[in-house]
């Protein structure tokens, strides 16, 4: 029934749609090299489910997650670049030009960046997976419109778990926050804010406690179950949503077997001798959250992006 | 949002819209702020140009309307439902790859 894939080249082309690959994009197409960039179904990666952007530099009043990052697509939209929206299923990069394939083509390049971030990590319950869209979310942004004057937990102890925390705090009639250990690894300003809700009462903390179970019926979420990390006792509480915010994993398993990694996040050869963003393989190249599991801001991204596309632009040079 | 092969929905056409439809009807239940919803609203542009007559595509504003989706228990979106003969034959709840999307679909044809 389907006709074979059209396959395009480019010369440099840019995986991902995050603040990492639009970076990369815009630079690689200011040196002539003509990149295409695929976005990946997520296309504007993780910021498109983040509200308040306080910290990105020279945007003093702060910014919305999408809104930066149609900006960015604008940005790149002002030079040389094609974007296409098409999701990577496979890729070859044992020889050059390397292959990929996607659901709707196929394409070849001399220089790749990957640039595909990381997705939001669940806990693997059999009842989290249950009540999936029925109560469980890993997306306040998206989410929390249903728990309006409602009690929801979150699960976490990152920032991106206090972030969602607090967006939640503003619907919900209360918001539960568990947390494995007693210490949040957020910035301290979300903290002082956590505070402030808790004085409220707007918010409880449950502190060395983990999800032991999703609980609901027939019309979805009606509780959950913590169990304690210290002594192993339990409780439960009656919610209606639970949101579940424990990290991100690399989107890396199309790249499985071909490029070095370490626990799933790509390595590069860092340093002092350029060509830091070049991973195992030469010619390919890696930026953003995808090789990187202690920054992971949109900032530090975008930065490893440029690094990205200036190391390719010098490989293909030589 | 908007596309000649795909019907806005609400509270007061979704018995016309949807339940009473001749053909398997996917829904879309969708918000403005969500981005997953952005991200697969171009593939169902396509589903709905690629499948033709033999599937009505139809999206419905979790905002708008108030009703419908309370009443199939939607708390989460995207969330994309399969209507065949005015019941559901399949949720899947997420972004989905456009393979992912076609092998949903093709099921329950």
């Amino acid at each position: 029934m389907t006709a074979p894939l059209a396959t395009r080249h480019a010369r440099v082309l840019i995986l991902g749609s995050g603040p990492a690959g639009y970076t990369a994009a815009i630079y690689a197409a200011r040196a002539n090299l003509q990149p295409m960039l695929v976005t990946g179904i997520a296309q504007g990666g993780q910021l498109m489910t983040t509200t308040d952007v306080d910290n990105w530099p020279a945007d003093a009043d702060g910014v919305q997650g999408p809104e930066l990052m149609q900006r960015f697509q604008r940005h790149v939209e002002r030079f040389k670049t094609e974007i296409v929206f098409d999701h990577i299923s496979a890729v070859d990069l044992s020889k050059r030009p390397f292959t990929l394939t996607g659901d709707s083509g196929r394409y070849t390049c001399d220089a790749l960046i990957l640039a595909t971030g990381a997705s939001a990590k669940y806990l693997g319950l059999p009842s989290e997976q249950a009540f999936m869209g029925r109560g469980v979310s890993g997306c306040a942004t998206c989410d929390g419109f249903f728990y309006r004057d409602q009690t929801v937990c979150v699960v976490g102890g990152g920032n991106s778990a206090v972030e969602e925390a607090l967006y939640l705090s503003n619907i919900a009639s209360k918001v539960h926050l568990v947390h494995r250990r007693d210490k949040f690894r957020a910035e301290a300003i979300l903290i002082d804010k956590l505070a402030e809700k808790v004085k409220a009462g707007k918010m409880e903390m449950h502190l060395w406690q983990t999800l032991d179970e999703v609980l609901g019926d027939n019309s979805g979420v009606t509780g959950v179950r913590l169990r304690s990390t210290r002594d192993n006792s339990t409780n439960e509480l009656a919610l209606k949503g639970c949101f579940i915010a424990i990290g991100h994993q690399p989107n890396t398993d199309i790249f499985q077997g071909q490029l070095e990694m370490k626990d799933g996040y790509l390595m590069t050869q860092s340093g002092l001798n350029g060509m830091a963003t070049m991973t195992s393989v030469p010619g390919v190249f890696a930026a953003g959250d995808v090789q990187d599991h202690v920054y992971r801001q949109a900032i530090t991204s975008a930065g490893t992006g440029c690094m990205a596309a200036l190391d390719a632009q010098r490989f293909l040079e030589h | 949002m908007s596309n000649e092969h795909i019907k806005q929905s609400s509270d007061a056409s979704f018995g016309t819209d949807v339940l009473e439809s001749g053909k398997p009807v996917l829904v879309d239940y969708w918000a403005t702020w969500c981005g997953p919803c952005k991200a697969i609203s171009p593939l169902l542009d396509a589903a709905a140009a690629d499948y033709g007559d033999r599937l009505s595509v139809v999206k419905v504003n979790i905002e708008e309307a108030k009703t419908v989706p309370a009443q199939y228990g939607v708390r989460g979106v995207p969330t994309l439902m399969m209507f065949k003969h005015g019941k559901v034959a399949a949720t899947k709840v997420g972004a989905v790859t456009k393979a992912q999307l076609a092998a949903f679909i093709d099921a329950h044809l």
